[in-house]
């Protein structure tokens, strides 16, 4: 699909990379796409302006024109800027002694999805978190609520009154009367022009007193997401932004403009349906996404919590021997399922972010690896080098296909283990074909991407070990 | 004019009620629309467009951009609108090529019984909300409607399309939380009714395994009834950006899409990516979300989307 902000930016940027010399022309021809592709991406088109502005300054800048790779130095440029424009660092909720965090957003951004992820994840910090029920309007709101709070064991104070201002102070002081520290107060989805609706959001606010109001915000949103920002700025203003639906392959538009316009960090990102997506945003990283430079930092942290610290220790293990048998595989393919949906993962792989179009038959490639070896006898796994003609026939019919698939499989784990042996050294493997993936870079193995994905993340465990005990130390 | 009800479902119905109808519709969308604070015509009105001012044709295309028409239906809309010798009504030209981009006024396909009709759509688009109002409507043009809630995922879906079951005098058919949703189509289906709405669970249409159980819940309607579904109706949030499009494409793939529902076009969010959508796929609008009331879901009127969004 080429489509996405990255894979335009990409080609445009590659354009001038290949010119070797910059002029006039060529930066104006490059501006114009990178103003497409970002309002492609939705942002704004206010915000659009003032990027493609600032870039082309400093594109025509003495820098850039001085530089022997002055294609490179646009790159950076705009990687500079657009980092700059999501802010540089990380910024989070305030933590006080009782706090209050008002959530507030458009219909169908994901409040009440969001309460539950946040107070799950304020619960594991070591907070005594309470969810406050002041949705009123959406039939059947409450119970989502309900069920949400149950499911991870976070209390739900429901007061029954067709006021939600008093719902909210209610809950909230039964809530702090039992002892909890952090509520979370869920309200209703308003559109922002709604003056009755804001009034009551205001209303709410000046009654709970919340230490933190944030804005859950659908990373999906076009133009209009500057609008809706502003206008809660206005209104009811707010500290910072929940952005949600970040799973999808929505471009970071909208968090881009928001960010700009209101200068309001972004807090959290939501990047999946179960209660535990819920990851701290960190704009370099989004930045770099956007520009197709992959997040690998983020996939490290995803394989860290995929993996336990006895699959953590085996790898190693494994990796000290440059052993990869087909156990190994096994494991780090079920592994790889428990750190999301492939297609995110790639993405986040640098270099890969264009060839997503081809990742959906890469899943069922995999599930035919898988059968293949499950076919196999748990000493054929161990020792795949006792794997002779007739076995072959026999794991080929027992998973449904052909010998040639199986050869392909045996031939792919050597490769596999031969990139394993180098990375084991200290050295890292080189890839063949990896800015190739997802298409079967490697020598006509049928299900590789499992494989490559292995490559990158098996440098996983000493970096994930590191900060594994980095995390431990943190919390404390 | 505004399209009735009975225009959009095939039926008959005496031209006074349809009056009745139109009046209201027409003066809600308006209404809805002009609510925001820069409309379309705003921007445009501003400075009385010369055809021979290159800075007019830059203001257009900004105000289409922001509209979040995308650049391919703005590249295509300018191209048409250059193309014509006489702009001296310039909002009615415009009003014109939008209403023409998204072709010929649609029907919803209920004239089989039982008819059924699947909705889909990514997560907090309004899917339920709008299978409740479609089976309100339903009901008083005369269809015995039955409720399918095959979203078995997110927490309390299934006791809201109830609540909308009861004002719509719909069957209601459910299941546990977690269930199959096909088998909840499957049951649907079975228990019969002149109209079948089925209830899917919000879903990003990145999510592989989530696209393939909805591919799952179209194959199993299709076996149980031929020819069905009858529609498979995507919705889509009006604020919608650009990734609207990748939405329609990508459900399109496990359960191709028969038209869109474009809802909450009550805010100031102009729907724009609708133009985009019906545009480059081809797909028509065919229900409008304008409003929380029961009657605020409406037949698509390609002219009086148009019209409202350049008139001030």
């Amino acid at each position: 699909m080429f489509d996405s902000l990255s894979d335009k930016l990409g080609a445009v940027l590659g354009d001038l990379r290949g010119r070797g010399r910059l002029d006039d022309e060529a930066i104006s021809g490059a501006m114009r796409e990178v103003r497409l592709a970002l309002l492609e991406a939705d942002v704004n088109l206010e915000v659009v302006r003032g990027f493609v502005e600032r870039v082309r300054e400093r594109a025509l800048g003495a820098e850039v024109l001085k530089s022997l790779t002055p294609g490179q130095q646009v790159v950076k440029i705009v990687h500079d800027e657009l980092t700059d424009l999501m802010g540089s660092e990380s910024a989070g909720l305030k933590r006080t002694g009782f706090s209050v965090i008002l959530l507030a957003g458009l219909q169908g951004s994901g409040k009440t999805t969001t309460a539950g992820k946040l107070a799950r994840a304020l619960k594991a910090e070591g907070r005594t978190v309470a969810l406050i029920p002041a949705d009123l309007q959406r039939p059947a709101a409450i119970d989502q609520l309900e069920q949400l709070g149950a499911s991870i064991d976070v209390p739900v104070y429901r007061t029954d009154t067709k006021d939600p201002v008093r719902a909210a102070t209610e809950g909230r002081e039964r809530a702090k009367a039992d002892g909890c520290d952090t509520v979370i107060v869920d309200t209703a989805g308003r559109l922002q022009i709604d003056e009755e609706l804001m009034g009551e959001l205001v209303r709410v606010r000046d009654a709970v007193r919340p230490t933190d109001i944030v804005l859950v915000l659908d990373a999906m949103l076009g133009q209009e997401a500057v609008n809706v920002a502003k206008a809660f700025q206005e209104r009811v203003d707010f500290d910072g932004v929940i952005l949600t639906k970040l799973d999808g392959d929505a471009r970071g538009g909208a968090a881009l403009s928001v960010r700009s316009i209101t200068g309001k960090p972004i807090f959290y990102a939501s990047t999946g349906e179960k209660l535990d997506a819920l990851e701290v945003f960190h704009p370099d990283r989004m930045a770099s996404r956007i520009l197709g430079m992959g997040d690998v930092l983020t996939l490290i942290e995803r394989a860290e919590q995929a993996a336990s610290e006895d699959e953590q220790a085996q790898m190693e293990e494994r990796l000290r021997k440059g052993q990869f048998t087909f156990d190994d595989f096994l494991s780090a393919q079920r592994m790889l399922r428990r750190m999301g949906p492939l297609q995110g993962i790639l993405k986040m792989l640098p270099g890969v972010g264009s060839q997503l179009a081809d990742a959906d038959i890469d899943e069922n490639k995999m599930k035919r690896v898988e059968a293949m070896v499950l076919s196999m006898t748990p000493r054929e796994r161990s020792m795949p080098h006792t794997i002779d003609g007739k076995r072959r026939q026999r794991i080929a019919r027992g998973s449904g296909v052909s010998v040639q698939d199986v050869n392909q499989l045996l031939e792919g784990r050597k490769v596999m283990e031969k990139m394993m042996k180098q990375v084991g050294k200290g050295k890292m493997p080189s890839l063949p074909g990896m800015p190739k993936m997802p298409g079967g870079g490697m020598p006509g193995m049928p299900g590789m991407p499992p494989q490559q994905t292995v490559a990158p993340r098996s440098t996983a465990p000493g970096a994930a070990g590191r900060k594994h005990g980095k995390k431990k130390s943190g919390r404390r | 004019m505004a399209r009735s009800w009975a225009e959009l479902l095939g039926d008959d119905e005496t031209a006074e009620a349809r009056e009745e109808e139109r009046r209201g519709f027409f003066g809600r969308l308006r209404e809805s629309l002009s609510k925001s604070r820069r409309a379309l015509g705003d921007q445009l009105a501003a400075v009385a467009f010369d055809p021979g001012d290159s800075e007019s044709w830059e203001r257009l295309e900004e105000a289409l951009l922001m509209a979040d028409v995308g650049v391919p239906a703005t590249v295509e809309l300018i191209r048409r609108l250059e193309a014509r010798a006489d702009l001296s009504d310039f909002n009615e030209a415009l009003a014109e090529e939008i209403a023409g981009l998204m072709g010929e006024p649609p029907v919803l396909n209920v004239h089989h019984s039982p008819a059924v009709i699947l909705v889909v759509g990514v997560n907090g688009t309004g899917k339920t909300t709008t299978i409740g109002k479609l089976a309100r409507k339903l009901h008083e043009h005369g269809r015995k409607v039955t409720l399918g809630a095959g979203d078995t995922f997110r927490a309390a879906a299934e006791e809201q399309l109830e609540i909308w079951a009861e004002r719509a005098n719909a069957t209601f058919v459910g299941g546990e939380r977690g269930a199959d949703p096909a088998a909840i189509a499957y049951d649907a289906i079975q228990a019969g009714g002149d109209v079948i709405l089925i209830d899917t669970a919000g879903r990003l249409h990145t999510q592989t395994n989530l696209m393939d159980e909805l591919a799952k819940v179209r194959r199993v309607i299709a076996g149980k009834l031929e020819g069905a579904p009858h529609e498979t109706i995507l919705v889509v949030d009006s604020t919608t950006g650009q990734n609207g499009l990748q939405q329609a494409r990508l459900f399109s793939q496990a359960a191709p899409i028969t038209g869109i529902a474009l809802t909450k076009l009550d805010g100031s969010a102009k729907g724009g990516i609708a133009v985009a959508i019906s545009h480059e796929l081809g797909i028509p609008v065919k229900l409008v979300g304008v409003g929380e009331g029961i009657d605020d879901l409406r037949p698509f009127d390609a002219d009086d989307f148009a019209r409202a969004l350049v008139s001030s």
